[in-house]
């Protein structure tokens, strides 16, 4: 048995992993995806199941680096000079601020992909103590004396613009309704909140595990979260006779993924979310797939609800945000006469 | 807040030589790294708020909600700096003055607020002060509510605020000479006169220097009291959230605004803790 002397054997082996190095290099992308709070678990399992795809076809590797937050403050990151690839954020009025204020993307983004660029959808449900003490089944029941309702501050949070924008489409579709009274109703409704948190999770959190309150005004894929995993038995979902159907949207930062050259694989990359593996991982972390062959194997957990859409109650996030939200709309009225 | 911390040295006409060379260098040095760390990032807010114009700045800070804010953030930092200047004096005495077991241990316990983040701190007290918490639950049935009410914010305010008189206090009263109090005691002084005539104007100044930084503190504290507030509007939102609301909503130069109003807010009130704590030195240097 002969033996490579020493420094031969070294240098080989040096030689080895320079090549291997290099070429790792040469086929290794790094994307970022900036995204909102509650899809943390989800966007783990599906980086790694693109990753895995990617490299089944084309051989590349790919590293997808995540950030979580509040969607505004996201999609002020991502302005500020944050070089997302991909956003998916809570709401097409934080994608639209990409365009608007940061000029990073087309105003049409939201044609670019199918469904109005939201490959999974959510709504808004609530989540109650268990055995529904207060006996709510419905919106009107919020606003009953002695309901204490947890909901989020709907200027700083995604969630709670849905929360807000569900609560006065269920009033201004009852007999009657109008902008008024819709407008009497999320006031009263606010009049029953103790607590206004800054975002979802910090919402969950106050009625969770402070105990505090009788309902939470959620998304569905964190009440189910909460119901599942955080308190299990401690916790049941009631769905609302009618809600809204929540868009959280997915989009390219054109100007990002040109300076690094990812675009390719950030095309690739929404496209897997509608694809059925994604669409199947989508559901199993609790967000609505749009895919119906995969919607059909979940519809226990996704009972059917009235849905009415932003662009149908609302004329659109832009409308929405500028007659509920901005300075001195609907939701600044609620606390004037204070 | 700098200006707080330098002891005020009475004017006197003729400056001697100094022993140490190098006051052009210095003095520019001074001044280099104030503008860079301090003047330039306060003109930049000032910068954005321009773009307000008056009409949309006055609107902005003068709508109720504004100014509810700012009323709760000034008043429950005051609030807090005020119990902390009792509280300290007594802490720093104890530390001061004498020896007891584990001395060191509550000493280093003093410095956590410090170190602890401010959100940790928050999330902490929420969590005792809440109706199921710990504390919460005791104080629930005598009818006194603190998380999610304007007195939660002043508890958080008093945690991150007691070092800061505490550690200005403390050593003043370890330099103070006894036996100018033994002195006061065979001239037939009574505690509380040796307290009032001998120790207080000692530590006043010291005293007056932490309650101007605790306050200065708690006034932009937004990581602990966020979570203790409960954030309602017109009656526990302070002005820091709003701010961050205003970027929210990608409204700089409001948010910028009403960071001006605060800033002018606090340097006047400082200006005039400062004058006042002139003021009180120059009167009992004048009384030696």
């Amino acid at each position: 048995m002969t033996f490579l002397p020493l420094r031969r054997l070294l240098l080989l082996l040096t030689l080895a992993t320079m090549t291997t190095a290099a070429v790792a290099a040469g086929k290794t992308v790094t994307l970022l995806n900036v995204s909102y709070d509650p899809t943390r678990e989800f966007y783990d399992a599906f980086n790694a199941a693109f990753a895995t795809d990617w490299k089944r076809r084309t051989g590349g590797s790919v590293i997808i680096n995540q950030s979580h937050g509040g969607s505004g403050k996201q999609a002020r990151a991502i302005i500020d000079g944050l070089e997302a690839d991909v956003a998916t954020l809570a709401l097409g009025y934080d994608v639209d601020a990409l365009s608007v204020q940061g000029h990073l993307i087309a105003a049409d983004w939201q044609k670019k992909l199918p469904y109005n660029s939201t490959p999974y959808t959510s709504t808004i449900v609530f989540l109650v103590r268990t055995g529904n003490p207060k006996g709510i089944r419905d919106w009107g029941d919020l606003i009953k004396p002695g309901v204490a309702v947890i909901t989020p501050n709907p200027k700083t949070s995604g969630g709670a613009r849905w929360n807000y924008l569900a609560a006065w489409a269920w009033a201004k579709s009852r007999p009657g309704g109008s902008d008024a009274t819709a407008e009497a109703f999320v006031k009263a409704l606010y009049r029953n909140v103790p607590v206004l948190d800054s975002g979802a999770r910090g919402s969950t959190m106050t009625f969770v595990e402070r105990g505090i309150g009788d309902v939470l005004l959620a998304w569905e894929n964190e009440a189910l979260l909460a119901v599942r995993e955080l308190g299990a038995g401690k916790f049941q979902i009631v769905i609302p006779s009618q809600s809204i159907l929540a868009e959280p949207p997915v989009t390219i930062v054109d100007r990002f993924v040109d300076k690094h050259g990812t675009r390719a694989v950030a095309e690739a990359y929404l496209r897997f979310l509608y694809a059925p593996e994604g669409q199947l991982l989508a559901a199993q972390h609790y967000f609505r797939p749009r895919d119906v062959a995969v919607g059909a194997k979940y519809t226990g957990q996704f009972p059917t609800v009235k849905l009415v859409t932003i662009d149908q109650a609302f004329g659109g996030w832009r409308a929405a945000q500028a007659a509920h939200f901005a300075d001195g709309g609907s939701f600044d009225r609620i606390y004037e006469a204070y | 807040m700098q200006a707080a911390l330098a002891p005020t040295i009475p004017f006197t006409a003729r400056k001697p030589r100094r022993v140490l060379p190098g006051f052009g260098l210095s003095l520019g040095y001074t001044i280099l790294y104030l503008s860079l760390v301090v003047l330039i990032p306060l003109a930049a807010i000032f910068l954005k708020t321009a773009d307000l114009g008056w009409n949309r700045f006055l609107q902005v800070v003068g709508t109720p909600r504004v100014v509810a804010a700012l009323e709760l953030s000034f008043g429950a930092a005051a609030a807090a700096a005020l119990v902390n200047t009792f509280a300290g004096l007594l802490v720093a005495w104890v530390l001061a003055r004498y020896e007891f077991p584990l001395r060191r241990l509550v000493d280093a316990l003093v410095d956590l607020p410090f170190a602890l983040p401010t959100a940790v701190a928050g999330i902490a007290l929420t969590a005792l002060y809440a109706p199921n918490g710990l504390l919460g639950r005791l104080l629930e049935p005598l009818g006194i509510k603190v998380a999610y009410t304007p007195l939660g914010i002043v508890v958080a305010l008093v945690f991150i605020g007691l070092p800061f008189v505490v550690r200005t206090v403390q050593p003043v009263l370890e330099d103070l000479d006894h036996e100018v109090e033994q002195a006061a005691a065979t001239l037939g002084a009574n505690g509380v006169q040796i307290f009032l005539r001998i120790v207080l104007p000692a530590v006043w100044p010291a005293l007056l220097t932490g309650f101007t930084l605790a306050f200065a503190r708690a006034i932009g504290e937004y990581g602990s009291v966020i979570f203790i507030a409960g954030n309602m509007p017109m009656r526990s939102e302070i002005a820091p959230l709003l701010i961050v609301t205003k970027l929210e909503q990608y409204e700089y130069a409001a948010a910028t605004g009403i960071a001006v109003v605060m800033l002018l807010i606090s340097f006047f009130l400082l200006l005039g803790i400062n004058a006042l704590q002139a003021w009180s030195q120059r009167r009992l240097l004048g009384t030696t």
